[in-house]
Order: C-alpha cells, then sequence, then structure tokens
C-alpha cells in the first residue's frame, strides 16, 4: 500500500480543498509554493532540527509504562513522551516549523487562534524566539477559563483578542484568525494550530508533527525490534494523532485508534465526537466530517478538554476513517478523568486531559490485547494546566 | 421615483439579471444592489423590505442566507446573522419564502450563501429550488475558482447566475479568468478585508475597478465597505455600480426605512 495524499487539489479522497474567500487564495497558492520549495532545503532543515533539539529538547522519550502495563494486564504500554516538549505539548513542533517557514516567505507578523491556549502559548514561544509579531485570538469564553494561558502569551509579547462573536471559543477564534489574515495577509503568516483550515494547512501541519510517528518507528525497534501492534491518539483537529499516525500508514499491521472526546456522552449530544456523530459539510475552509444541525449550521462542541473542543476534525482524519485504515472511537469525560488519575498516581505523569483520553482507551483496548503486543499511546501534553479544572471537578467526589 | 418603469418579464436567472441590468443603465443610472440578512428582523419583515427596496430603484437584492461561521464578513452581518438565526430561519424557510411570494416581485434576487448550507441541502436540489423560488442568482464567498466544479454545472442547469467575486489581492491572470467567467456580473470586492462599513477606500480602487471594467464582458459592481452616497456614486464611476450591506442591515434593524431609500436615491 503506498500512500500519497493530499491530491494535486489539495484533496484527502473527497475531503480536504480550499474553500476560502477569492482574497485568501492568493496567499494559499504562495504559501503552498512556498512551502513545497522550503520543505526540502537542507538549509530550512538544518535550523528546523537545530531548533526542535536545542530549543524544543527533542528528540522525546518512548517511556514502556511497565506499571500501566502490569496495571492493566494484556501488551506492553509505551507512552510517547510529548509532554516532556518546551510549552509541555506537541504543539510546538508545528509552531516552530510554520514560524521558521513564514520567516524565510519574509511575513514579519503572525497571527494564530488558540482554544485552551497550549497552541497560543507555543505560538507566542516562538514568536519571542524568532522576533515575530504574533496576535493570538481566543474566544471569549475561553479567555476567561484559561486566564493563566492568556497571562502566559503576553508574557511571551504576543497580543491576545478575546472572540466574542458567536459562541466565544475555538471554532470563532478560527473564524477571526481568518477575518485578521484576509485583512493583513500581505505581512502576515497564520500559523494554525492543528491539521484544519484549508490546503496546505492539513498536509503542513502534519508534516511538521509527524516527527512524533517516525521517532516513535526507531525508538520502539531499538527497544523490542518489532513494530508496535497498536497506536492510540487522541483526536480533536487532530494534529497529534496525524503526526503519529502518518509514519505508519502503511505499515498495516499496525492497528491505529484515533480518539474523540465523548463528553457526556454520544447519545446526549454533548460532546465534540465529530467522526463519531457528524455529517460532510464544509468549515474553515476544508471539506470534512462536522457537528452541525440538518440546515447546515455548526453546532457547539463539548468536552471537559478544552483542545479537543472543536465541531470539526481535519480532512485526512475524516478520509482515514472512511477508508477504515484508523478505527476512530469515543472516551466519555468521566473516563477520561479516570485515566487522568489512573496514570498520575501508577506512573507518575499528570496527562493533559486530551490525551487521558488515549490513556482511557488503552486501559479499554489492553485488556483485548496478547502479553506480546506492543500499544503505543501519544501522550500528547502535560496536565499541569488541568489540575485546577481536575480539582474542582473531583471536588466532593470520591476519587 | 422609478416605481413601474422597469420592464416586466418572464425571463429567469442570467437572462433576467441582464434585462433587468440593461434596462437600468438605458434611463443612465448606476446599479445599486443592497444586501439584506434574510430573517432578521423575522421572515415577515422580509417581504416588506423587498417590496420597499425594488420601489426604491435597486438593480437586484442580494439576500443573505444566514449561517453560523461567515468568515467573509465583518461584525455588522454576523451579528444580524445571528438574530436570523436565532429567530429559526433557515435556507429551506427561505427558499419557500421566496416561491410562495414569487410573483409579488419583478427585481431580481440574489443568494449570498456560504457553502456548507448548500452543500448539507444538496446542490442539485439547491439549484432547482433556485429556479422554482425565483432567485436569479448566487454568491458563494467560500467558494473559489478551485472548489467551484462543485457547483457550476448544477446552477448551469438551472439558469442560475453564478457570480464571482473577484478580490484586490487576485493575480491578474485570476482577475481575467473571473472576469470572463462571472455570470449577472462581477462582485468587485473593493478592500482588503471583510465585510463592513469604512470610512475610506485605498487610493488604488479607482484603478483596479477600471482594470476589471476592462476585462470584463458583464457589469462590474463594487462592494465591501461602501456605506453612504457619495462612496457609491465615487465608486459607481469607475464602474456599473455599487452593492451595499452593512449600512442597509444596520439601517433596517434600527427600522429607520426612509434612511435606506434615501441612500438608494441618492446613490443612483
Amino acid at each position: 500500500m503506498t500512500y500519497n495524499l493530499p491530491d494535486e487539489r489539495g484533496r484527502y479522497g473527497k475531503y480536504g480543498g480550499r474553500f476560502v474567500p477569492e482574497l485568501l487564495m492568493p496567499a494559499l497558492l504562495e504559501l503552498e509554493e512556498a512551502y513545497g520549495k522550503i520543505k526540502d532545503d537542507p538549509g530550512f532543515q538544518e535550523e528546523l532540527q537545530y531548533y526542535l533539539k536545542q530549543y524544543v529538547g527533542r528528540e522525546t522519550p518512548l517511556y514502556e509504562a511497565k506499571n500501566l502495563s502490569e496495571h492493566l494486564g494484556g501488551g506492553r504500554i509505551f507512552l510517547k513522551r510529548e509532554d516532556l516538549n518546551h510549552t509541555g505539548a506537541h504543539k510546538i513542533n508545528n509552531s516552530l516549523g510554520q514560524a521558521l517557514l513564514a520567516k524565510r516567505m519574509g511575513k514579519k507578523k503572525i497571527v494564530a487562534e488558540t482554544g485552551a491556549g497550549q497552541h497560543g502559548v507555543a505560538t507566542a514561544t516562538v514568536c519571542a524566539l524568532l522576533g515575530l509579531e504574533c496576535t493570538v485570538f481566543m474566544g471569549k469564553l475561553d479567555v476567561e477559563r484559561q486566564a493563566l494561558n492568556v497571562f502566559r502569551m503576553e508574557l511571551l509579547g504576543a497580543k491576545v483578542e478575546p472572540v466574542d462573536q458567536g459562541s466565544g471559543t475555538l471554532k470563532d477564534a478560527v473564524n477571526e484568525a481568518l477575518r485578521h489574515w484576509v485583512t493583513h495577509v500581505e505581512d502576515t503568516h497564520y500559523i494554525l494550530g492543528s491539521v484544519v483550515g484549508p490546503h496546505p494547512f492539513p498536509q503542513i501541519v502534519r508534516d511538521f508533527q509527524k516527527i512524533i510517528g517516525e521517532e516513535t518507528k526507531r525508538q520502539i525497534i531499538e527497544q523490542t525490534g518489532k513494530l508496535p501492534t497498536h497506536i492510540i491518539a487522541a483526536v480533536g483537529g487532530g494534529s497529534n494523532a496525524m503526526g503519529m499516525f502518518y509514519p505508519f500508514i502503511e505499515a498495516t499491521e499496525t492497528k491505529l485508534y484515533g480518539v474523540e472526546a465523548g463528553g457526556l456522552g454520544i447519545a446526549t449530544g454533548k460532546h465534540a465526537a465529530t467522526l463519531m456523530d457528524g455529517r460532510t459539510g464544509v468549515l474553515h475552509g476544508t471539506m470534512t466530517k462536522l457537528l452541525q444541525t440538518e440546515d447546515g449550521q455548526i453546532k457547539e462542541a463539548f468536552s471537559i478538554s478544552a483542545g479537543l473542543d472543536y465541531p470539526g476534525v481535519g480532512p485526512e482524519h475524516s478520509y482515514l476513517a472512511e477508508t477504515g485504515r484508523v478505527t476512530y472511537d469515543a472516551i466519555t469525560d468521566d473516563e477520561a478523568l479516570e485515566a487522568f488519575q489512573l496514570l498520575s498516581r501508577v506512573e507518575g505523569i499528570i496527562p493533559a486531559l486530551e490525551s487521558a483520553h488515549a490513556v482511557a482507551y488503552a486501559v479499554k483496548l489492553a485488556k483485548e490485547t496478547k502479553p506480546d503486543d506492543i500499544i503505543v499511546v501519544n501522550l500528547s501534553g502535560r496536565g499541569d494546566k488541568d489540575v485546577n479544572q481536575v480539582k474542582d471537578r473531583l471536588r466532593g467526589e470520591p476519587m | 421615483m422609478t416605481n413601474g418603469k422597469n420592464v416586466v418579464t418572464n425571463e429567469h436567472g442570467i437572462k433576467k439579471i441582464e434585462a433587468y441590468f440593461d434596462n437600468i443603465k438605458k434611463r443612465g443610472q448606476n446599479l445599486f444592489i443592497p444586501y439584506i440578512v434574510a430573517g432578521d428582523g423575522g421572515l415577515d419583515v422580509l417581504v416588506d423590505r423587498i417590496k420597499l427596496l425594488e420601489k426604491s430603484g435597486v438593480a437586484a437584492i442580494e439576500l443573505g442566507i444566514p449561517f453560523s461561521d461567515p468568515v467573509a464578513d465583518g461584525p455588522t452581518i454576523q451579528r444580524a446573522g445571528m438574530r436570523a438565526i436565532r429567530n429559526g430561519v433557515t435556507l429551506k424557510s427561505v427558499l419557500a419564502l421566496m416561491e410562495e411570494t414569487k410573483a409579488e416581485r419583478n427585481v431580481p434576487i440574489i443568494f449570498m450563501t456560504y457553502f456548507n448550507p448548500v452543500f448539507v441541502y444538496g446542490i442539485e436540489d439547491f439549484a432547482a429550488a433556485c429556479q422554482r423560488a425565483g432567485v436569479d442568482g448566487v454568491i458563494i464567498p467560500d467558494v473559489p475558482m478551485e472548489e467551484e466544479f462543485m457547483i457550476a454545472d448544477a446552477l448551469k442547469r438551472h439558469h442560475i447566475a453564478f457570480i464571482r467575486l473577484v478580490a484586490m489581492t487576485s493575480t491578474k491572470e485570476r482577475k481575467k479568468k473571473l472576469a470572463e467567467i462571472s455570470e449577472g456580473f462581477l462582485y468587485a470586492v473593493s478592500v482588503t478585508g471583510t465585510t463592513g462599513a469604512r470610512a475610506n477606500h485605498d487610493e488604488k480602487v479607482g484603478e483596479y475597478l477600471r482594470s476589471l471594467k476592462q476585462m470584463s464582458k458583464v457589469p462590474v459592481l463594487a462592494g465591501f465597505g461602501v456605506s453612504n452616497h457619495a462612496q457609491a456614486r465615487r465608486l459607481s464611476s469607475f464602474c456599473d455600480g455599487v452593492i451595499v450591506g452593512s449600512k442597509i442591515v444596520d439601517l433596517f434593524h434600527e427600522g429607520k426605512d426612509d434612511e435606506v431609500r434615501r441612500l438608494i436615491e441618492q446613490s443612483l
């Protein structure tokens, strides 16, 4: 099986494309051309690798979680420690790559969206490093919920713009970032934070995140001599999952699992499980599965994890779901909370709530695996940002 | 007042827009297209507003279908869209109303809608429903040339004018191509940004509109950021007319129907 997507129209099967106003088309075409030229340039790769190693702290460990494996029974569980990156999550892999790309394109200003603030912090960080002017759009509701991350971004020199249009959350922040980009397209690059948006963004973000899967492949062979039998990653927009899955797509002996946020349960309608419960449509410039009404209005997503709280999903995930190469499932808020505590207790690792969804799925899957199976869980971020929320949530509830 | 001077035609779609525009141009007037959000203030007032606009002498009415995530629109139209969505307005209900009241108007109706509601409705069904409802043209701001293969044929089958948008950032090749394929008229986005009132337009806008006018077989209308009759007349001097959205949406919302009429009459 050879996998070579997107096609020249930016499509993954019927998904993807670039559904944007004409005003933005020249910028997208410029970006596509520049990326095509720059990505294989040895000088660019050298610069990127330098910062990934010396500044971000890569490569990240692939850690065998023996306590967890023993606790659960079944296969050997390995954690890809993206939580150990600078700024605490995988997000910086993409922010760094795109910021270096923007510099080579001669753009002096950066705009970004953020939900919980992880992508905003990562982008503000690399802008501080590279001397770029940074504006981050963030839903008003998220600004209130994530005051500490707002302060972090400001400390890093970024300007945070609260968005009170629409529902005041991530999807509205993307709208406003796109509008800002439309207005300042001459000197500004938009660092989109996930494998969503119009082509070439899903491809660029995936390519800057695929280092996760590439390292994992090398590390698991070093440690076990084999490829994993199962890989699990959480999916909101889907950048950590795409980065992990992409180098394994052709390795069909490895089963891939994408875990969406089931919120209060799919049946309640209060969730962010786009691939489980969505319909094909167009949002933020791409054709993909969306949570929407029968009249085509986009619904608000719901999840305990702000990073998974998005009513769309990367177009490549929609394609991989349709072809069956990746199995998608959902984990509820409660299951994620339990996994959050479990991993903290047995391994001394506090996972991000996003990553806790992947851990929770491993808890379920482990029972069905054999002792010589190898399960890799992408631990996309650390949970420090979530401890206050979890504390409030658990107060009064038995642990 | 121009009421009653416009030819009543049985034509539909592209031909109707052409005939209606020709008639206005023969009178030596500028083409003026107001944009309103369907269902802002409730669907009940929509028919009255269409009548008021038709009587004021507009060349066509651009009817915005509310969408939850309107990336090309500024705050005024976003808010109007949210009000309409809260009123329960859908593409389906607007199409039904337009079909029901088809005999009560002669002015061309142009839908401005984002792609998702159309895609979810079904592209072929949408084009057929437009024809039945007497909708003569459509503008879809998030379908650039690269994606229009998804919808252009269906619109053609039902004779609906597919009005293309061109931008100041478009390359010369794209401008030429868009001017060549646009039907009904060419929508010249005259700011770098979203919809909404602007104090001034870029000084290069005159040159931009004049060059489009030279490239285009269909009339060229300037839109985005036009909010008073002085701007409207100035921009119209470079091309065939203007589209005014946010200002009219605001005036209707504030109940200033008379000012809408005055703005239009002073712009013609």
